[in-house]
């Protein structure tokens, strides 16, 4: 048993990386907004049906479709969170958690209607080519997805530190009030935060289509991971996020080894609730829990 | 259970027509369509204890309903206990789950978007340990013995399915107008308004909390188990699924939360269209939800306090009073 | 009736209240006074069980209700009141006092009883019907008072009851917290506005930086020079002495 461990380690910081690029868009809304977006997992849901269909009638590899499908999902959760979302909700918590569910939902359904339950992949040649790391053999599509994970992290963080936007973004975050006084465009912030946090689901769904697959409830699974992710990272904590990635991916690989392949994903649930109620700021947060 | 205006009475009314049309309207489509509106009915109600008058909405309803169904499901498969007893073990199945659930989010102060989540994530570890395991069927689920007859609550004829469905749901109708206009629903509302309030008032806000969700659970395990003996069959997704939250939610917030008449109004409203867009549109999937979805945020938006809300500024009997219904 | 000793409490590095002692006679109007943030909000929260203290205990009515849940100390006979007035939006007047009023009456019908009872006694007998979020700021600091006293708490603990009145206002709650203390309710208020209260309390204690800094009758604090500097600035009693003087 001990010998498949480091694989298995191996092959969960794999997926880890892909957990966390997903909850690195989740908890910097979460972050600026203060709000819980259950779109998350919809849009990454349908980020990989675009890749899946530029791939199928255009050929277009799913890395080379980033430069396509970044600024198509920028522009998308922009006018979500400012179109639907913002204008709808009315300011109150609990409407904002119901209209992003809401949305989420329709998203959803629209897939399962337009392209059915079926299950969809592509044939991507060299994506399952494997590489030896200490003596586990990885997916190249995965380790490639892990790396970028690694360098996505310090692009948003140097975004937030050292540009014009991101200091408005970090203002926002802090004091919306005092912001909004210095004449920061307060709700156009939201959404390019927003629209920041979908690129980087779309993003995800680049790197994680050629090892993966799609289904209209792919999003459901993910949104529920990517929580987990953000409240174990701590809310609204940029490394958090991807730490806390890291370890669910592992968590999930030894859940998976030890208690059988169905039973995987329990181990995240499990940690979520556990964290939830005993250290719901995370293990890098500040805010409490309530 | 007090109406306040005349557009209230007309919005009971009609429900209560319609309810009352299906029995004339000899199609079995409107009978089967209209058990099944009721059954979520109860879910709804089951919702409403906790997410309307005590404002703890959650995400997760599916984790009572779900419990409800399969502790009744294994007392009657694997111990052959008669279907009455595994009413109430269901029952009480539902009422500890919801117990527990609020006793732990509760206990670590958990409250709005994190108690949200919290009971997702309870609903979604159930269904996959529903899925997992052989005790509660594995992925195929769990089948119940064909045994016509009211000895084991395995009712054929539908409108006899129909009539029992109408009174329980009367019943719990009934029993949230009595929780609402009791102490124990004041102390909720005060809670859902401002629980530091309410606790300064003398009320033990935790313990208020806790029997609130297990009161939900009952009702929710109550349908849960009246789902299974309609279809004699349950498995993990049907009655652990997110689409049972997301029903138990839908519906009360656009009849109104917190009202007696809200969560029956706003689910036969949503589950009429859900037919409408099937029969105009049939083999559309997960179409009905999208239009759920819609509706949802329209409601959110458009009507603060669900139909029940709205209706009350037609014709208000007392022009001062217009906040209780 | 209750029995404050050595109190203190820190928020990170704070000390918002340090070695408070402080005695309310059964019967009595005892005001707690000071500056804006000297920790007199805190004090209360303390005593009313909603935050525990570092160090120190709190007697009430002879038994030791250090530790005790906020529900619990209600249940015993004494309640504290809010600054910022929070009424249950979703109810009536009366239902907003009868939440109270379920505390000693589980019946509705008793509750709503008392509530009617409690609420023309304040003066809000014509609003009885009406939704709470049709009171105005002063009607809502009525219903406040109105809520504790239908929970029969013998004890009131009243947070700036006064803040955010207009003169006319400010007389009639004075009026009407005199009226309860001849009912045998006894009395512990916190104002920052000194006038409003001189008329009103017996005794008060003087809070600064979370330390008691004075005791007395209201015509021996308004004397004490610690206290002018505490509300005025260093230095200004003796500026006020020269100003008598010349």
């Amino acid at each position: 048993m001990s010998i498949l461990i480091v694989p298995a380690i191996l092959s969960g910081m794999m997926m880890g990386a892909v957990y966390a690029l997903v909850a690195l868009g989740l908890t910097l809304i979460y972050g600026v907004l203060h709000i819980i977006n259950f779109t998350h997992g919809s849009l990454l849901m349908l980020a990989l049906y675009v890749v899946y269909f530029l791939n199928l009638h255009l050929g277009l590899d799913p890395y080379l479709a980033i430069p396509i499908v970044l600024p198509l999902f920028f522009t998308l959760g922009y006018c979500l969170q400012r179109g639907l979302i913002a204008p709808m909700s009315g300011g109150s918590e609990q409407n904002v958690l119901l209209i992003t569910l809401a949305v989420s939902l329709m998203i959803d359904n629209l897939a399962l209607y337009f392209w059915t339950s079926n299950t969809r992949s592509a044939d991507i040649a060299y994506a399952y080519d494997t590489v030896e790391i200490l003596g586990a053999l990885l997916p190249l599509g995965r380790v490639i997805a892990f790396a970028a994970a690694l360098a996505v992290s310090p692009v948003i963080w140097a975004f937030m530190a050292f540009t014009r936007t991101g200091a408005a973004i970090r203002a926002v975050a802090i004091e919306k009030r005092g912001a909004e006084l210095v004449g920061i465009d307060v709700n156009h912030t939201y959404a390019i935060c927003f629209g920041i946090g979908t690129a980087c689901v779309a993003l995800a769904a680049c790197l994680l289509f050629p090892t993966f697959y799609v289904t209209p409830q792919v999003g459901y699974t993910f949104v529920l991971v990517a929580f987990t992710t953000v409240v174990l990272g701590g809310m609204g904590s940029l490394p958090g996020a991807l730490i806390a990635g890291l370890l669910l991916g592992i968590i999930e690989s030894l859940c998976g080894l030890f208690l059988g392949e169905s039973l995987g994903q329990i181990g995240i649930f499990l940690a979520f609730i556990l964290i939830l109620l005993f250290k719901p700021s995370g293990l890098f947060g500040k805010r409490a829990g309530s | 259970m007090k109406f306040q205006s005349w557009g209230q009475c007309a919005l009971a009314f009609f429900a209560i027509a319609y309810l009352a049309g299906v029995y004339f309207a000899s199609s079995p489509i409107w009978m089967g369509f209209s058990i099944n509106a009721l059954i979520v009915t109860l879910a709804a109600l089951s919702w409403n204890i906790t997410g309307g008058l005590g404002g703890l909405s959650s995400f997760g309803h599916a984790a009572l309903y779900g419990t409800g169904a399969y502790a009744s499901a294994i007392l009657q498969v694997k111990y052959g206990v008669n279907a009455w007893f595994g009413l109430g073990g269901g029952i009480a199945a539902g009422a500890a789950m919801g117990a527990f659930i609020g006793g732990l989010a509760f206990r670590y102060g958990l409250k709005g978007s994190y108690f949200a989540l919290v009971t997702l994530a309870f609903a979604e570890v159930l269904r996959i340990c529903a899925s997992s395991f052989e005790w509660t069927g594995g992925g195929s689920g769990l089948q119940l013995k064909l045994m016509p007859g009211l000895a084991q609550l395995q009712i054929i004829e539908r409108p006899w399915i129909y009539t029992g469905l109408l009174a329980v749901v009367g019943l719990v109708m009934f029993l949230t107008g009595l929780i609402k206009h009791s102490r124990f629903g004041a102390y909720l509302i005060a809670i859902r308004e401002n629980e530091d309030a309410a606790e300064a008032l003398g009320i033990n806000t935790y313990k208020i909390k806790v029997q609130a969700m297990a009161i939900s659970g009952a009702f929710g395990g109550l349908a849960g188990v009246l789902y299974l003996q309609l279809w004699l069959f349950i498995d993990s997704t049907v009655v652990y699924g997110s689409a049972v939250s997301v029903e138990a939610l839908i519906g009360p917030i656009i009849g109104g939360a917190g009202t007696v008449w809200g969560p029956l109004l706003g689910t036969l409203g949503l589950h009429l269209l859900g037919e409408g867009t099937k029969s105009l549109l049939p083999n559309s999937p997960g179409l009905n939800f999208v239009f759920y979805a819609i509706v949802l945020i329209c409601a959110l938006r458009f009507l603060p306090q669900g139909f029940v809300g709205f209706a009350a500024r037609f014709g208000a009997f007392n022009k001062k009073e217009r906040d209780d219904a | 009736m209750l029995e404050v000793r050595h109190l203190s409490k820190t928020f990170g590095g704070l000390k918002a209240v340090s070695d408070v002692s402080l005695d309310v006679p059964e019967g009595s109007i005892v005001g707690l006074l000071g500056p804006n943030g000297a920790g007199k909000t805190t004090c209360f929260t303390i005593i009313a069980g909603f935050t525990k203290a570092d160090t120190g205990h709190v007697h009430f009515a002879g038994q030791d209700i250090t530790g005790f849940s906020p529900h619990h100390i209600c249940r015993l006979g004494m309640i504290r009141t809010f600054q910022i007035v929070q009424p249950f939006v979703g109810l009536t007047v009366q239902e907003n006092i009868a939440v109270g009023a379920y505390l000693h009456h589980p019946q509705r019908r008793e509750a709503m009883a008392v509530a009617r009872d409690v609420g023309k006694r304040l003066g809000l007998g014509g609003m009885l019907d009406r939704p709470a979020s049709a009171l105005t700021i002063a009607g809502r600091k009525r219903l406040e008072l109105a809520r504790a006293l239908a929970t029969g708490a013998r004890l009131l603990l009243l947070d700036e009851v006064m803040a955010g009145l207009i003169p006319s206002e400010i007389n009639e709650i004075v009026a009407i917290i005199r009226q309860i203390q001849s009912e045998g309710h006894t009395i512990l208020l916190i104002e920052h506005v000194m006038q409003a209260v001189m008329s009103l309390v017996e005794t008060a204690y003087v809070l600064n930086q979370g330390r008691l800094i004075a005791h007395g009758t209201p015509q021996q604090l308004v004397a004490d020079p610690e206290v002018i500097e505490a509300y005025l600035g260093h230095g200004a009693a003796a500026r006020l002495q020269e100003g008598h003087h010349a």
